[in-house]
């Protein structure tokens, strides 16, 4: 029975315009690929039908959203170089047990998505909201690397304590200051490569940030009860994570409508374009529906790493034992617990 | 001249104006700039001025010897230096590259034995120069250390033992060792006279009970900046006993017990009807930070870089300050919050909004261009900006400037480098032709994203103001800095890193060097022998290369070059090569 759902997330068929991913799957193949990249045209759909029912599949549906919702053209200069990396980073958080199966093929399947979702954009495919060019900051840096390669004739091969980008692809070598390393899971900003003194910010802020960060990420202990605590939220389909404080709500009914007020603008269809906020009340009422009908549920990951449903416990439970939410949609978490049984399949 | 004339005009001077009265007229020059100016108009003047002086500015402490100060101004009470090349600040440069206090403390306790200030920018000062210092001048009154290092806290354990009769204490942004906090416990029973203390910075745990005697026994205290470690619970306690306060740092401003102490709080803030500055903040929430509102009437600046405020309760906030003049946020207030600031804060002429999480590039988080074209709306006097955003527009940018034509320093942080305009996709050039057309003031201009050298040509034509110019990962060829040191009369600082520029572009410059305060180029394209080529055509500035391990031999990674008439360091640490 997931088998069916999971095709439907995929999106063969017909389907809501809230399945970002799958929408970028559906309108055919073809279609995402009579865009720049076709070189990789006939591998794509070849690693596309590979994909069909796989567990880790949906992951990829937030991720084209990321290349899609920020540059639609921008998206020319993109090759093999960027995409990978932004994708890695992205893909590495999205699913824990999955980024261990997740190879470089399925990256670069992702990456002919992010390639095509260009044109379901123009084809007034599911848009993310206006804001969704905030959204393109991830990328934004990586597309404005890439852009400025004609540009930038900076001679040094290497910036010193540039990180390793994957650019043997690239036939000019140029500077990656900025590589996304997979930062999702709250780790110190230290842990990623970065240039030298950029930017500009002075080591005591940087101390106070991380510092403040770290606090931030502890779950409640420490001198204080009353800690805030932050952890990320992500939606699929939805181009950026946002950040919440856990502490700052006393129950589940006031975690779920500040979500949804957070994420409406991300998940209804034809939202206007034009730099509003997706804050027509349409739009927040079809999200709420959709959350508290089945299109979405609300998810964690606790502190063992697994991915349990919000809800089940007592609220100050789950504030001490959540790391991260997901919203995710509902025919993923069905398939909650086979998934898990898949992520330890995959791992053997 | 010959000197027939001259002795004319001497003598005319000397009977229409006699030294004594020049002198002391000069004395109310405090503007180091007019008082250089003054030193130029002939022999009397200069002689007169540099009597009067007590004060004396040193941008680079390299540039002139402390043997040469002294002879020229014997009656100095207060110095201020600045060492190390401001892009150290972003660890470009190695450690112990110079600019130690150590020669200059020795001179002043020679010659200055009554000096009472001293303020020390990017300086290396240790502690044995610390207790030097606390020992050898018993005026002593001011000491303030702004990004400096070498120190730790026994240095400033000797500061607070020995300084009688010490006003000002500013230890800000260091990289000292902070080893702990007993260096507070240091002050004499019977030591009354601080007015400034500042120690916003230091991590370790003072004690508190010997803060709180001394904030009481310090009757005039207008200035004093907390660390972190001092909780909600204990500043009302410093509040009560400092009522002249106009400048307030607090520490954590985490409620812990919410009911009862906000009471406390509350009427302690009541009480701060003086308080022109406000800082701190860490740790603060929505529910402790109304009590700050009955002191905000006053405020002029807010520096809440610390503070995580949220758009919400930072509007909130924003409604009881409606004078602010000066505002420094972090990005979490996001454009929401400073759509807050344009619609609240009409005298704004100062905003710094600093990043978050400047290296987590996934989270959506900060602001945009849009916060910063609502800021401009509504804060038409706004003269100073520091912005760091991850996107940016050309035509955002000129919105902007066409709403604030006063800016004076203009300083935008694009966090991705060589990102181009995200609607367009084309480079910021645009952006920055407005600032410079528009903003016939500007004396400071930092740019950031993809630029060609159209925009260097901009500024080289438009900028005729500007004194201070910072690039990075920015511009095409040399011709872009060729264009800069074309242009721009005023140019006293440019500072460069990762860009395309060589030696054509630094050897365009030579003409102009001598007028400038320093030249910074570092992971550029210049080269050994192009820094061979203008130490020798221009032998009054020192040609300084730091060599970085494993570089390329030919390369000059980072250079500086700055006007000195001390002549080459005699101090240079081996990986300083003095061309």
């Amino acid at each position: 029975m997931s088998i069916p759902l999971e095709h439907n997330y995929i999106g063969l068929t017909e389907t809501s315009s809230m399945e970002r991913g799958s929408d970028k799957l559906s309108s055919s193949s073809s279609s995402t690929l009579s865009t720049e990249d076709e070189r990789s045209s006939t591998l794509n759909l070849k690693e596309t039908e590979l994909r069909l029912g796989l567990p880790g599949s949906e992951s990829p549906g937030r991720k084209p959203g990321l290349g899609v919702s920020l540059f639609g053209k921008d998206l020319e200069d993109k090759n093999n170089g960027y995409s990978p990396n932004s994708l890695k980073n992205l893909v590495s958080g999205a699913k824990r047990g999955f980024s261990d199966a997740i190879d470089g093929s399925s990256g670069k399947w992702v990456l002919s998505m992010s390639n095509g979702s260009e044109v379901d954009l123009g084809k007034g495919a599911v848009l993310f909201s206006p804001r969704s060019g905030n959204g393109g900051k991830p990328l934004v840096g990586l597309e404005g690397k890439n852009n400025t390669q004609q540009s930038c004739l900076s001679a040094k091969p290497t910036m010193k304590e540039a990180s390793s980008v994957p650019q043997s692809s690239k036939p000019v070598q140029e500077k990656k200051p900025q590589v996304p390393a997979g930062n999702e899971h709250g780790s110190a900003p230290a842990a990623k490569a970065q240039v030298v003194g950029w930017p500009p910010i002075r080591s005591f802020r940087k101390n106070t940030m991380a510092s403040n960060l770290a606090k931030n990420n502890e779950e409640g202990e420490g001198k204080t009860g009353s800690r805030c605590l932050y952890v990320k939220v992500s939606m699929d389909g939805a181009p950026y994570l946002r950040k919440v404080d856990l502490k700052t709500y006393k129950n589940y009914m006031e975690l779920s409508s500040a979500l949804e007020k957070m994420f409406s603008c991300f998940t209804i269809g034809q939202c206007g374009s034009h730099g509003l906020r997706g804050r027509d009340g349409l739009n927040e009422r079809c999200l709420r529906d959709l959350l508290h009908g089945s299109e979405y549920v609300l998810t964690y990951e606790d502190k063992d790493g697994d991915w349990m449903l919000v809800g089940d416990v007592p609220w100050e439970m789950f504030t001490d034992s959540c790391k991260r939410l997901r919203i995710m949609k509902g025919s993923d978490a069905i398939g909650l617990a086979p998934r898990a049984m898949e992520k330890c399949k995959s791992r053997d | 001249m010959d000197p027939e004339r001259k002795k004319v005009v001497e003598r005319v001077a000397v009977s229409t104006f006699p030294d004594e009265v020049l002198e002391r007229v000069l004395v109310q020059l405090k503007s180091h700039k007019d008082r250089s100016s003054v030193s130029l108009v002939c022999h009397s003047w200069y002689d007169a001025e540099r009597f009067s002086r007590t004060h004396v500015f040193i941008a680079n402490c390299y540039s002139v010897t402390p043997e040469i100060v002294s002879r020229r101004f014997p009656n100095i009470r207060s110095v201020s230096l600045k060492g190390k090349p401001r892009f150290s600040d972003f660890n470009l440069v190695p450690p112990n590259w110079g600019a130690n206090i150590r020669s200059w403390l020795v001179m002043f306790a020679a010659k200055y034995p009554f000096l009472e200030e001293l303020r020390l920018k990017r300086m290396t000062v240790t502690d044995e120069s610390l207790e030097f210092l606390a020992l050898s001048f018993p005026n002593f009154k001011a000491l303030s250390l702004f990004s400096c290092d070498g120190f730790s806290t026994d240095g400033l354990a000797a500061i607070a033992t020995h300084c009688k009769n010490l006003a000002e204490l500013d230890i800000q942004e260091n990289d000292l060792n902070d080893k702990s906090g007993s260096w507070l416990s240091c002050f004499p029973e019977n030591f009354s006279s601080l007015e400034v203390l500042n120690f916003a910075n230091l991590s370790n745990d003072v004690n508190f009970e010997a803060l709180e005697r001394l904030v009481s026994r310090c009757k005039s205290l207008k200035v004093l900046k907390v660390n972190r470690n001092i909780t909600l619970e204990q500043l009302p306690r410093l509040l009560i006993r400092a009522p002249l306060l106009t400048e307030l740092g607090t520490g954590s401003f985490l409620q812990e017990h919410p009911a009862c102490q906000y009471s406390e709080l509350e009427n302690a803030f009541n009480k701060c009807m003086n308080l022109n500055t406000l800082s701190g903040l860490s740790e603060v929430t929505a529910l402790s930070l109304p009590a700050l509102y009955p002191a905000c009437a006053n405020l002029t600046f807010m520096n809440l870089s610390c503070a995580a405020l949220q758009s919400g309760e930072f509007a909130k906030l924003l409604v009881h300050c409606p004078c602010l003049r000066r505002l420094w946020v972090l990005d979490t207030v996001e454009d929401k919050g400073l759509e807050a600031v344009g619609s609240n804060c009409p005298l704004l002429e100062e905003l710094r909004v600093f990043p978050t999480d400047p290296f987590d590039e996934d989270t959506f988080h900060g602001v945009t261009e849009s916060g910063f074209i609502a800021v401009s709306y509504g804060c038409r006097r706004l003269s100073y900006v520091l912005y760091f955003c991850r996107q940016m527009t050309n035509a955002a940018v000129a919105t902007i400037v066409q709403n604030c034509p006063d800016f004076t320093h203009f300083r935008l942080c694009i966090m991705n480098p060589w990102q181009p305009d995200y609607q367009t996709n084309e480079p910021m050039d645009e952006a920055f032709c407005a600032v410079v057309k528009s903003c016939t003031k500007l004396q400071r201009l930092a740019v950031s994203g993809l630029l060609t050298d159209l925009t260097f040509e901009y500024i080289g034509k438009y900028a005729k103001n500007l004194e201070t110019l910072s690039v990075a990962f920015a511009g095409s060829s040399d011709w872009g800095m060729q264009c800069v040191l074309g242009g721009c009369p005023k140019l006293r600082k440019l500072e460069i890193r990762d860009c395309p520029f060589g030696n054509a572009a630094l050897l365009s410059g030579l003409d102009k060097y001598e007028s400038m305060r320093s030249l910074w180029m570092s992971d550029c394209k210049v080269t050994m022998n192009g820094c061979r080529v203008l130490a020798k055509e221009m032998p009054r500035l020192n040609v300084e290369v730091i060599k970085v391990d494993g570089s390329n031999e030919s390369q000059a990674d980072k250079v500086y070059v700055y006007r000195s008439v001390a002549g080459p360091r005699r101090d240079a640490p081996p990986f300083v090569l003095t061309l």
